[in-house]
């Protein structure tokens, strides 16, 4: 049989490219690779503007905890009436992308206001990706705003943003499980209570698993781990900058954490959510006590979102060895230092962080400003919350405060991750984690 | 049964100049807008990443920083995490692209068949290749939730296992849970390739193979599959590539976890691009993906091209 007239495609394995193709693709890479090196070796980025106060602008901001969606469209939207000659574009990201994507947008000036974590004025404001606004900070606000609100968008003394969602992790609990379980709240006042707690619920059968937490790799473990590292009177760093997670505190904190899901007494799921997943198993009653942010207060007790409602409850993070610290997961509004409408820009930061539109949308996220707390209607938005709040606002521990930042978190959730799936020893982790960061620290 | 002629001849090279210099500059004009775009979006990019990996670039504004050379390449390789990534990367190339080809192949094997409504089978066979990534990954991490995935729910309901196995929960196993999810999506396409091929191949052969005394088996062995070479070469480059640069999916799924055991150079890429900033590393990360790449199709070619002279005996 012959397959001579069997059709093969020999474009695949036809002759080589010819000199004229190679001499082309060549020069075409040659002129390409020089205009290239004149955009990282000359030159220089072009810089922001103040312009003329009025425009279309564009702000880059999260659809996740803190103000929802709809909150920031209505507070654009009131903003845009009473500055008729601004028009507001919005782009929601979620929290895991906001870094990158403003990292992405900078060169091109895309967006004119960026939202901020509490973790990044230090890495956005040394490689001048947003703008420092120090001398637009009236004199008054740092008196005026909570202390966690003010050390949020700062570094190195200089002001990045506006503080505007004020927020750290509380323990929520499933209040009709505890009665079944004949577990008083009072209880929960400390982690050694809450494990004890956790026995009884799941000796009495209510969940299999009464605790859950946001532990995948990703920054929602290490503010997790931040409030027990504080709890068991631990530092990620000490005073000359080195790492200090490798020792007492923090090795407890993480042997805890272990144990807790070695007890069952943790979902083991854990170390696969995030703060999302956290709120949907505890709010179809599969778990009895968790943290989150102030969001889940809200919508827990909402009955189209969840089948818990009404009996879920909120407690400052319980206390340990070292005190009962909580996170401070704050963001702040950020001019970009490309933006070419800046005046504008900061209008808008401005009316945002207002304390009138703060006390608005209390529900969604506590005002920075002190006196808020004071005021009634606010108060009434969320009493359940603010009560928790004026204890826990008080005491707020920080991520660190340095440049390279991400690249450590990276390192220190792996290691975390090892500990807790059992491949490593908390100490083991840790130290494995202290020695690769040392060097980044040193940067 | 023997198989020659297969396009071995020197092609002529013609030069045809049909037209003078006029016509030579209005064909140019007209090949302008493609030469434009292709300077503007392939080589471009690729130079300028070349330039970048050649300086300590650890921001994405455009500036002066350091000339060091090849010092980003030389680091790749005494950077711990990254035998740990290109592992995974190898794992996960080879197991998703082996697990798709063969499946692929089966597939397009019974599509090819004469089914009652084949239309209908080949239409559904699209559905996963359709899926946006991204979506395809929130989907499975649905799936395989310990807590509350249908995964679970199914063994569950089969009285296979009562208890949720936390299919994400465990780095190797993750992994393997991540090839899953991208063998569903992309076995389609796999599957489209080869039953193009398979329509190629004219129904006499086997007329002549069956009147020979070969069996399915042989015609198959002997008959079909050398027969597809080219389309499997061609799937085979495409989904290795594609397999070598994954990303999207670990992001939606894993995030790169659990203890970074789903982690893959192009993920590994893009975290010490965008979230450390270190550009410069992490465009010499980009290269040696592309490098790899390169390889890999090159690799493929010079076996196709020997399988082809070797003729099909």
């Amino acid at each position: 049989m012959n397959l001579s007239e069997t059709p093969q495609p020999s474009e695949l394995v036809g002759t080589g490219p010819t000199r004229r193709v190679v001499l082309t693709v060549g020069g075409g890479l040659g002129l390409a690779a020089f205009l290239a090196a004149c955009g990282v070796s000359g030159g220089g980025g072009t810089s922001g503007g103040a312009g003329s106060g009025k425009g279309t602008i564009r702000a880059l901001v999260m659809k996740q905890a803190g103000y929802s969606e709809a909150d920031i469209r209505k507070m654009t939207g009131s903003f845009q009436a009473a500055n008729p000659d601004i028009k507001v574009t919005l782009d929601f990201v979620a929290y895991e992308a906001l870094h990158d994507k403003t990292v992405a947008a900078a060169p091109a000036g895309t967006y004119d206001v960026v939202l901020i974590d509490v973790i990044w004025p230090a890495e956005f404001g040394t490689k001048k990706i947003i703008a420092d606004v120090s001398s637009k900070w009236p004199a008054n606000w740092k008196q005026q705003m909570l202390g966690g609100a003010v050390a949020t968008p700062q570094y190195n003394s200089h002001f990045y943003g506006v503080p505007w969602i004020l927020d750290t992790k509380y323990l929520f609990f499933n209040a009709a499980h505890l009665a079944k379980a004949k577990v008083d709240a009072s209880e929960l006042d400390t982690w050694d209570g809450v494990l004890k707690a956790a026995r009884a619920l799941k000796a009495n059968g209510v969940t299999k698993y009464p605790l859950i937490w946001s532990w995948q790799q990703a920054e929602a473990l290490i503010c997790d781990y931040a409030t027990l590292l504080g709890a068991f009177g631990g530092t990620f760093l000490d005073g000359s900058g080195k790492p200090a997670f490798q020792n007492g505190g923090g090795v407890q904190a993480l042997e805890f954490m272990h144990q807790s899901i070695t007890d069952g007494l943790t979902n083991p799921t854990s170390t696969q959510s995030l703060e999302e997943d956290v709120r949907r198993v505890f709010s179809a009653g599969q778990a009895s006590m968790a943290m989150n942010w102030t969001y889940m207060f809200g919508m827990a007790n909402d009955p189209k979102q969840s089948q818990v409602a009404g009996h879920v409850e909120v407690l400052q993070t319980p206390s340990g060895p070292g005190g009962r610290p909580g996170v401070n997961g704050s963001m702040a509004l950020a001019l970009s230092a490309e933006s070419k409408n800046q005046d504008a820009a900061w209008k808008y930061i401005t009316y945002l962080t207002s304390q009138p539109v703060q006390n608005n949308f209390a529900l969604s996220s506590l005002p920075v400003w002190k006196s808020s707390y004071d005021d009634p209607a606010v108060v009434k938005t969320n009493p359940a919350v603010v009560k928790q709040a004026k204890k826990q606002l008080a005491d707020l521990i920080l991520r660190p405060q340095v440049k390279n930042y991400n690249a450590i978190s990276q390192v220190l959730q792996t290691e975390i991750q090892n500990a807790l799936l059992g491949k490593k020893s908390a100490q083991q982790a840790l130290n494995d984690a202290a020695d690769k960061t040392t060097p980044l620290l040193a940067k | 049964m023997s198989a020659t002629g297969v396009a071995t001849a020197p092609r002529k090279k013609r030069r045809a100049r049909v037209g003078g210099k006029g016509e030579a500059r209005f064909a140019f004009l007209l090949l302008l807008p493609a030469i434009l775009v292709v300077f503007g979006v392939v080589l471009y990019p690729v130079a300028r990443t070349f330039v970048i990996s050649l300086f300590a670039v650890d921001s994405p504004l455009p500036g002066f920083y350091p000339f060091v050379g090849l010092s980003n390449y030389t680091r790749v390789f005494h950077d711990p995490a990254f035998y740990g990534v290109l592992r995974n990367t190898l794992y996960f190339t080879l197991v998703s692209t082996g697990a798709e080809l063969v499946l692929g192949i089966a597939v397009a094997l019974l599509l090819n068949a004469p089914l009652r409504a084949r239309w209908f089978w080949r239409s559904l066979v699209v559905l996963p290749w359709a899926l946006p990534t991204i979506v395809n990954g929130a989907l499975w991490r649905w799936i395989y939730n310990g807590q509350y995935g249908a995964l679970n729910g199914l063994l569950d309901a089969l009285h296979v296992s009562s208890t949720p196995v936390q299919w994400l929960g465990s780095p190797f196993l993750a992994l393997n849970m991540v090839i899953v999810a991208d063998v569903w999506k992309n076995t389609s396409i796999v599957v489209f390739f080869i039953l193009a091929g398979l329509q190629t191949i004219p129904t006499d052969l086997y007329e002549s193979a069956r009147i020979d005394g070969a069996s399915a088996w042989a015609a198959f062995w002997r008959l079909t599959l050398p027969l597809l070479a080219p389309s499997i070469a061609v799937v085979l480059i495409l989904r290795t590539i594609e397999a070598f640069k994954v990303f999207d999916i670990i992001y939606v799924m894993t995030g790169g976890g659990p203890a970074s055991g789903t982690q893959t150079v192009a993920f590994y890429t893009y975290l010490q691009a965008f979230s450390n900033q270190l550009f410069g590393y992490g465009a010499a990360l980009a290269y040696l993906i592309v490098l790899a790449v390169f390889a890999l199709a090159m690799v493929y070619l010079r076996m196709l091209r020997q399988g082809q002279m070797s003729g099909v005996e």
